[in-house]
């Protein structure tokens, strides 16, 4: 389904990302990696959000390199940002029906249900404006929702748990399994967590903008543990997970 | 009435035909219908250009319409109306302008409108100001609203220019009575040339009031905004004024919230904020399909409603 092809990427003489080549064609897909590792750029530049300085993009098939984000969006692709962007006066409501796509008017009942989906109480949060009234959790949760909404081939998660304390993995596993039986396609997941890294089909090590390795979580774990004892958020984010 | 008259009605007022209640219809300078309640009068002035709506002390559920429409160019006007809200009255009263100019002279409409808001009384006070036609003929508003509000009563005013006005100079002055409460909302958008002034003034004299002035605005193209309000405690109160201003294109903006507090026990708080749409809000939204310029519709769309 997607193919990146010596993907490269330097700002300003810092290299974020080098040459870096995938193949991605399984169900769930996990990215992790130390912070600064190069997911949530890698995760952009599939999305249209950065431009690589080098290297190609290939979505079934077709060079996607140079289409521009909303281009992507047409062609299958979505993207539930890390930090979601809060906008004054666009309700929730119009966030998922724009999300659903630009003719379809969704009913209440089924913009409704997204929400339901990510743990949210609908009728207290469907006409409201997704502006700083709204939390960080639920804000979070309303872009997973838009994502779920848009049901897209190719539908990319950045941190997703993150932030989303009172709402267990497994909703969120479920809610990655209900959109899979929809979309048939590939779900991409930025995460350090190892329980979001169980479910993964194929897992992905980055670290400082390289591709360390690809393999299931059991193969792909001691290595992430090796960076991490250089890295103490991810030793301390994996410990505290296992310790809950 | 004409297409064109029409269309301005439905514009300001939201008016396909001739609305229930009571209602004063003036176009191009002359009562074009005119309807009174049992509890809400229409009287013309006798001294000046203008009308008294006068109603009664606890009429409740009614609505009062009172469009102003211009449709031939070269048309200036000046008029006062005058509103007396009885005590325990709960109404809503609909007025609005709409001008349309096809011609090369001047189409202005200057009004003063006064509301006097009686004891306990609730009012919400709703006004559109629109223009179109292809002209080279400006279209212009001066409208001043000056607002008294008694002991206990309570206005919301929103007020609105989304289209086609030139040139505006908007003034609201407001004096509170002890627990009266003000809300005003304003939408503006401003494009091509325009250039519109909105200035607040309110002042809370009554113990216990409050009032809350929130703008928001948009400025495209050459166009120009001055927001100026000045919110005063003159006594124990709560007074909250807020402009919000997205910037496009070569527009100017420029916002002076002022509070002053002349009283130990008045609490007052101003915020003001201009800035062009966020590069990731117009991301996010292409992320779900939309083009730069639909997405930029969608932000703006969703900032005035």
């Amino acid at each position: 389904m997607l193919e990146l092809r010596n993907i490269c990427y330097t700002v300003e003489g810092k290299e974020i990302l080098k040459d870096i080549s995938l193949n991605i064609n399984e169900r769930f897909i996990a990215i992790t990696g130390p912070n600064g590792s190069g997911k949530s750029t890698l995760a952009k530049i599939i999305a249209g959000i950065i431009t690589p300085t080098s290297g190609q993009i290939i979505f079934n098939g077709e060079d996607i390199t140079e289409l521009s984000i909303t281009e992507r969006a047409n062609k299958g692709i979505s993207f539930a940002f890390q930090q979601p962007v809060r906008f004054k006066g666009i309700t929730v409501r119009d966030l998922i029906n724009i999300a659903a796509g630009n003719d379809k008017k969704l009913s209440i009942a089924a913009a409704c249900e997204y929400l339901s989906e990510v743990g949210l109480c609908a009728k207290d949060y469907i006409n409201r404006e997704v502006n700083a009234s709204l939390s960080g959790g639920e804000l979070k949760r309303i872009e997973i929702a838009t994502v779920l909404a848009r049901a897209a081939q190719l539908s990319i998660f950045d941190e997703p748990e993150a932030g989303i304390d009172l709402w267990s993995f497994n909703s969120l596993i479920t809610v990655f399994e209900k959109l899979y039986e929809k979309i048939q396609g590939s779900i991409m997941i930025i995460s350090h967590q190892e329980r979001i890294l169980n479910i993964a089909d194929k897992v992905i090590l980055l670290n400082a903008g390289e591709l360390k390795q690809i393999g299931t979580k059991d193969e792909v774990l001691p290595e992430l543990m090796r960076f991490a004892a250089n890295c103490k958020v991810v030793e301390q984010t994996l410990n505290g997970e296992e310790n809950k | 009435m004409d297409a064109i008259q029409l269309n301005l009605l439905k514009q300001v007022a939201d008016l396909e035909k001739v609305p229930a209640g009571a209602y004063n219809i003036r176009a191009n300078g002359e009562s074009a219908g005119r309807n009174t309640t049992a509890n809400i009068d229409i009287v013309n002035k006798e001294d000046k250009s203008g009308i008294d709506i006068i109603i009664k002390p606890g009429t409740k559920n009614e609505s009062v319409h009172i469009p102003v429409i211009i449709s031939e160019s070269g048309i200036t006007e000046f008029v006062y109306n005058d509103f007396f809200i009885g005590e325990d009255a709960d109404v809503v009263i609909i007025a609005g302008c709409g001008i349309h100019n096809c011609g090369a002279d001047l189409s202005k409409h200057d009004g003063i409108h006064t509301f006097h808001v009686g004891k306990n009384a609730k009012i919400k006070y709703v006004e559109k100001h629109y223009g179109d036609g292809d002209g080279t003929g400006e279209r212009v508003m001066n409208p001043q609203t000056i607002i008294e509000i008694d002991e206990g009563g309570y206005m919301e005013m929103e007020t609105t220019q989304i289209k086609g006005i030139d040139s505006t100079d908007r003034v609201t002055k407001a004096v509170l009575g002890d627990n009266a409460t003000l809300i005003i909302t304003e939408k503006l958008m401003t494009h091509g040339k325009q250039y519109a002034k909105t200035d607040f003034t309110v002042d809370m004299n009554g113990e216990d009031c409050s009032a809350h002035v929130v703008s928001r605005s948009i400025a495209k193209d050459e166009s120009y905004q001055l927001f100026t309000s000045n919110v005063k405690g003159n006594n124990k109160c709560n007074g909250h004024t807020e402009c919000d201003a997205i910037i496009m294109g070569n527009a100017k903006v420029s916002a002076i919230p002022q509070i002053e507090a002349n009283h130990v026990d008045a609490s007052l708080i101003h915020e003001a904020a201009i800035g062009k749409i966020a590069g990731e809000q117009l991301v996010k939204l292409m992320t779900l399909g939309l083009t730069e310029e639909e997405a930029e519709e969608q932000i703006v769309n969703g900032f005035l409603k």
